[in-house]
């Protein structure tokens, strides 16, 4: 398909053309080094947040796919496996530990390092300063500092795999006391020491990426850029960076009384604890294991609108770019984000209904977690409305975008029965929540970020993504996301637990054999057409189509009005002026009409 | 690399080969036929394949329940009253969420079907309409008040206190099974402390049977100061069991949940409750089981059935082995099972003490018909 015809009026000014290409702003000169390793450079440390976070995601993904192959075939050996996994996989089978240990790095890998690090480290470092019209971030060397902390976080988390005992395996939300006694799990051991340094650099990375996020925005946005006229993208990284540096903090002490239980002798988080493998009553007493789960939680759900957030932002916008419409009920998109926002810090209890909670205090959280489904409702509604009458272009980034939203709603929908107290007494770690939230924060935010990677991968390489096997992996996956997770909701009803390795001891649980074979097949499936995006990916950065226009999608805002592939301080001359919204789509006639342009004299008022 | 492997391998590699050279060749004929042309048709395939996938999806979905419902717990009823109480609050919220799922989903593959691309129409220039905006901001409040009505009307009916002359049951996690223990004639359950626990003499859960003196270690095993314990003669008679956990049809049942050693849960599927089990802080939830174990085999046509216990809190590597079991039971059912008990303090010092611990063992059982009767007439 071509991209370069689909916008309507390619003769509309837009602020350069493409013979200025070359006249890129140079802010001082620039080595291999400067320029790739340890650039400065927003729209570098972008890219190389998204290869670590690909890097990452496959490795994830790789994980489940061995995690699903015990689920599915839980009475079968594979000798191959062991060819290929070593100790991982001895005798063609993979252990509880081993088991445990890719349930858990599966659990944070995507959820930190692919989702968190890699959708926001991405798209807020390469959109900020593109969007707001800046030449970089506030502190290009904080930002650089970011993307080392993230990679030195990524090695750390990496090396637990090799260490003799393994990496952590007590589950991706770490809670004590089997994360704070080496004894209490053989993945308890150094690789629960190496998982805490490297989350605690993660969320050093956060706080340096989040701070810059935030002072960009709120410093460095071009002439007439105000806060109104901003794309709902800079919104909601906006907002994504001040959930992360109000929460991250938090999940960070929490970490390190961990670490205090571990190695300190201090007992934050222990108390009457008798270990059945060493018969020994440990000397800890009144600590609280439910305290860490209230840090772990305050940053544990804002958590989900951080991964979410970003994925609203670019489906906002590239369904609105490419509906020709604009979005549709703006200043309710962005009260929505900051509602959101807002109550993603009141309702993190809803975690914990079954900890013990006092009832009273679980009916408050009950009612404000129920409360996020409006400003989430209306959002919805608003995307819809955005495409009524529309005149839609299916790009792989629209898929992607629409593909977001049908997940957001499915797997919003089921947020609304875990989020309340009655149902999530029977629900709770049941098969219902990890269809509910892979659903709503893993695949859903995913394709937020494959819509995202669709649409500015022009920007950022100055080529197209291959559109065939664009639409392969958008179809593939959508589908495959569906029949993978819409099935565990029934397992989920009849109360099958999550973590286990074999059902097959259980009268309640073992008629699901079939169905959990299906997963597995189907998951496998869904893992290779990621591969092939993978493959789309690197293949077009050198060999994918060129991108001969500034403006190939037909967009209004900044971005596009860089060169083609804008060098380090963004535009050659000047920084474009804005004088409108971003969403003047179909408007008086005309397709679309720049921020850049002034509002004409007899412009009708929107 | 074995056979299976290379062959794998190799169907991968030829997958996307095959992918690969779809995906040039598509390129080269957009080439070909122009640009423009070939964004057309490839619009107009997504948008057929929008409905296609909505029409699909949909008949999906009824498929998918026809042939899951079945295997979840929902066919049978609930095996407790706040069972029932969460079944319908289940069935209140699919519903409301079951209407909004439809009619989202269809109008969003609706909508990108009917209105792709075509170069006769220009999108409709829709910014934003108040109206509308609050329509759809008070509608979703108000199911969702619905839905938080009803949800914490059942949830405060379950966690209210239990009935005063409900039977009371401890049930202990560990790494990786359960501990059962029942009070004696006494009703009540002895202390206990967990530096007390020895398995060796069979006290699982600590209880203080005499009076000790336990020196306190830190981690390296110094000595930090000591425990003066007094024997808690209410323990003497208290029955421990880690083979399953016996209750009575009909009759109110607290459980008392711990852990000894991480966090464990609770999970009662067929009664639809759960509870985490918390070292170091005991929680509780109370149930009334509505059908013993022979009638739900009926009922479910299962003649293997078992109520089972299920740890929902990831607990270590043994995690998804820790079944328990529990057998419900008629009230003279359980009156013989009791008797048939021996307290855990009399397993332990068998002479010369026995014989006052199996008098407690007979009392108990007599102590338990009074508990039961009490019961019994109390929630006519």
């Amino acid at each position: 398909m071509s991209n370069e015809a689909l916008h309507g009026h390619p003769e509309v000014v837009t602020t350069h053309d493409v013979h200025h290409d070359e006249h890129h702003v140079h802010h001082h000169k620039e080595t291999f080094i400067t320029k790739y390793v340890f650039s400065q450079d927003h729209k570098m440390i972008a890219k190389q947040f998204l290869i670590t976070g690909m890097v990452w995601g496959i490795l994830g993904g790789l994980m489940s796919v061995l995690f699903r192959l015990q689920l599915g075939y839980p009475d079968q050996t594979f000798p191959w496996l062991e060819d290929i996994l070593g100790r991982w996989a001895k005798g063609g089978k993979i252990s509880a530990e081993n088991y445990y240990a890719l349930v858990t790095m599966h659990g944070t890998v995507l959820v930190f390092f692919v989702l968190t690090g890699g959708l926001s480290g991405t798209f807020a470092n390469f959109l900020i300063p593109l969007q707001i019209g800046a030449r970089d971030m506030a502190s290009p060397f904080m930002n650089m500092l970011s993307y080392w902390f993230f990679f030195g976080a990524s090695v750390v988390m990496v090396s637990s795999l090799f260490i003799q005992t393994g990496p952590f395996s007590g589950g991706w939300t770490a809670y004590p006391p089997l994360s704070a006694l080496g004894d209490a799990s053989p993945g308890s051991k150094t690789g629960m020491d190496l998982w805490i340094v490297a989350m605690a650099m993660f969320v050093v990375s956060s706080l340096l990426g989040g701070l810059n996020y935030i002072s960009t925005v709120l410093n460095m946005r071009t002439k007439g850029m105000a806060m109104t006229r901003m794309p709902l993208t800079m919104w909601a990284l906006f907002f994504t960076a001040v959930l992360g540096v109000l929460s991250f903090p938090v999940l960070l002490s929490g970490f390190i009384l961990l670490l205090f239980d571990r190695h300190g002798g201090t007992s934050f988080y222990l108390s009457d604890i008798y270990i059945t493998a060493t018969k020994q009553a440990l000397p800890n007493e009144g600590g609280s294991a439910i305290l860490y789960q209230h840090l772990f939680w305050f940053l544990g759900h804002p958590e989900v609108y951080i991964i979410l957030l970003p994925a609203m932002g670019m489906a906002s916008e590239i369904i609105s770019i490419n509906a020709r419409k604009p979005i549709f009920g703006y200043m309710a998109m962005v009260g929505s984000i900051f509602a959101i926002t807002i109550l993603a810090f009141l309702v993190w209890a809803h975690h914990m209904f079954v900890t013990g909670l006092n009832p009273f205090l679980g009916s408050v959280f009950v009612l404000l977690t129920l409360l996020i489904a409006v400003p989430s409702a209306i959002k919805v509604f608003n995307w819809l409305t955005t495409i009524w009458k529309a005149n839609i272009r299916f790009t792989p980034g629209m898929m992607f975008a629409l593909g977001f939203v049908s997940l957001f709603i499915s797997g919003g929908l089921t947020g609304i029965f875990l989020g309340n107290s009655t149902l999530d007494i029977h629900l709770h770690d049941t098969y219902f929540v990890i269809a509910h939230f892979h659903i709503v924060m893993g695949v859903s935010a995913f394709f937020g970020m494959f819509a995202g990677v669709y649409h500015w991968f022009p920007k950022m390489y100055g080529r197209f993504l291959n559109n065939t096997m664009a639409y392969i992996h958008f179809w593939v996956t959508l589908a495959g996301a569906y029949l993978i997770f819409w099935p565990m909701h029934y397992e989920g009803l009849a109360g099958m637990p999550r973590r286990y390795l074999d059902y097959s001891g259980w009268e309640s649980f073992k008629h699901f054999a079939e169905l959990n074979k299906f997963i597995s097949t189907v998951a496998m499936i869904v893992f290779a057409v990621q591969l092939m995006f993978l493959f789309n990916f690197f293949y077009s950065i050198f060999k994918g189509r060129k991108v001969t226009t500034q403006n190939p999608w037909g967009a209004t805002t900044l971005e596009w009005t860089t060169p083609i592939r804008p060098g380090h301080g963004n535009w050659p001359g000047e920084i474009p002026e804005v004088h409108r919204w971003a969403y003047d789509y179909s408007k008086d006639g005309r397709d679309f009409i720049p921020q850049t342009e002034p509002i004409g004299p007899n412009e009708s008022k929107h | 690399m074995t056979t299976t492997g290379i062959l794998l391998l190799a169907i991968l590699i030829l997958g996307f080969l095959i992918t690969f050279q779809i995906a040039k060749a598509s390129e080269y004929v957009s080439v070909l036929k122009g640009e423009k042309k070939a964004f057309e048709q490839n619009n107009r395939i997504n948008a057929f394949l929008m409905v296609v996938f909505l029409v699909l999806g949909l008949v999906g979905v009824w498929w998918c329940n026809k042939m899951l419902y079945p295997k979840t717990l929902m066919p049978y009823p609930a095996a407790s009253e706040h069972g029932k109480n969460i079944d319908t609050m289940l069935m209140i919220t699919i519903a409301i969420t079951g209407i909004v799922f439809v009619i989202t989903q269809v109008l969003l593959f609706w909508f990108a079907f009917k209105y792709q691309h075509s170069e006769k129409r220009t999108a409709f220039y829709y910014p934003h309409n108040n109206k509308l905006e609050v329509l759809w901001t008070t509608v979703p409040a108000i199911a969702l008040c619905v839905l938080v009505g009803f949800g914490l009307f059942y949830w405060f009916r379950m966690t209210g206190d239990a009935p005063e002359n409900a039977m009371q049951v401890e049930i202990t996690g560990k790494q990786f099974g359960w501990i059962y223990r029942y009070p004696g004639k006494d009703n009540t359950f002895g202390k206990k402390y967990y530096r007390n626990i020895d398995e060796a003499t069979g006290n699982q859960l600590g209880l203080l049977w005499t009076d000790t003196t336990i020196i306190k270690k830190d981690r390296d095993n110094n000595p930090v100061g000591e425990a003066k314990l007094k024997a808690d003669p209410a323990g003497f008679d208290d029955l421990v069991d880690n083979t399953a956990m016996y209750l009575v049809k009909g009759v109110p049942v607290k459980l008392i949940i711990n852990s000894r050693d991480v966090i464990h849960d609770v999970g009662l599927p067929h009664f639809r409750l759960k509870m985490d089990a918390v070292p170091g802080t005991p929680t509780t939830m109370w149930f009334t089981p509505q059908y013993t174990t022979e009638e739900m085999k009926k009922i479910t046509n299962n003649p293997k059935f078992e109520y089972e216990i299920s740890c929902d809190q990831m607990c270590g590597n043994g995690h998804y082995s820790m079944r328990g079991v529990i057998k419900v039971v008629t009230p003279e059912e359980f009156i013989l099972w009791k008797a048939k008990m021996k307290p855990a303090y009399a397993i332990a010092f068998p002479a010369p003490e026995a014989a006052k611990p199996a008098a407690d063992s007979t009392g108990a059982a007599a102590g338990v018909k009074d508990t039961l009767k009490t019961v019994a007439s109390s929630h006519k």
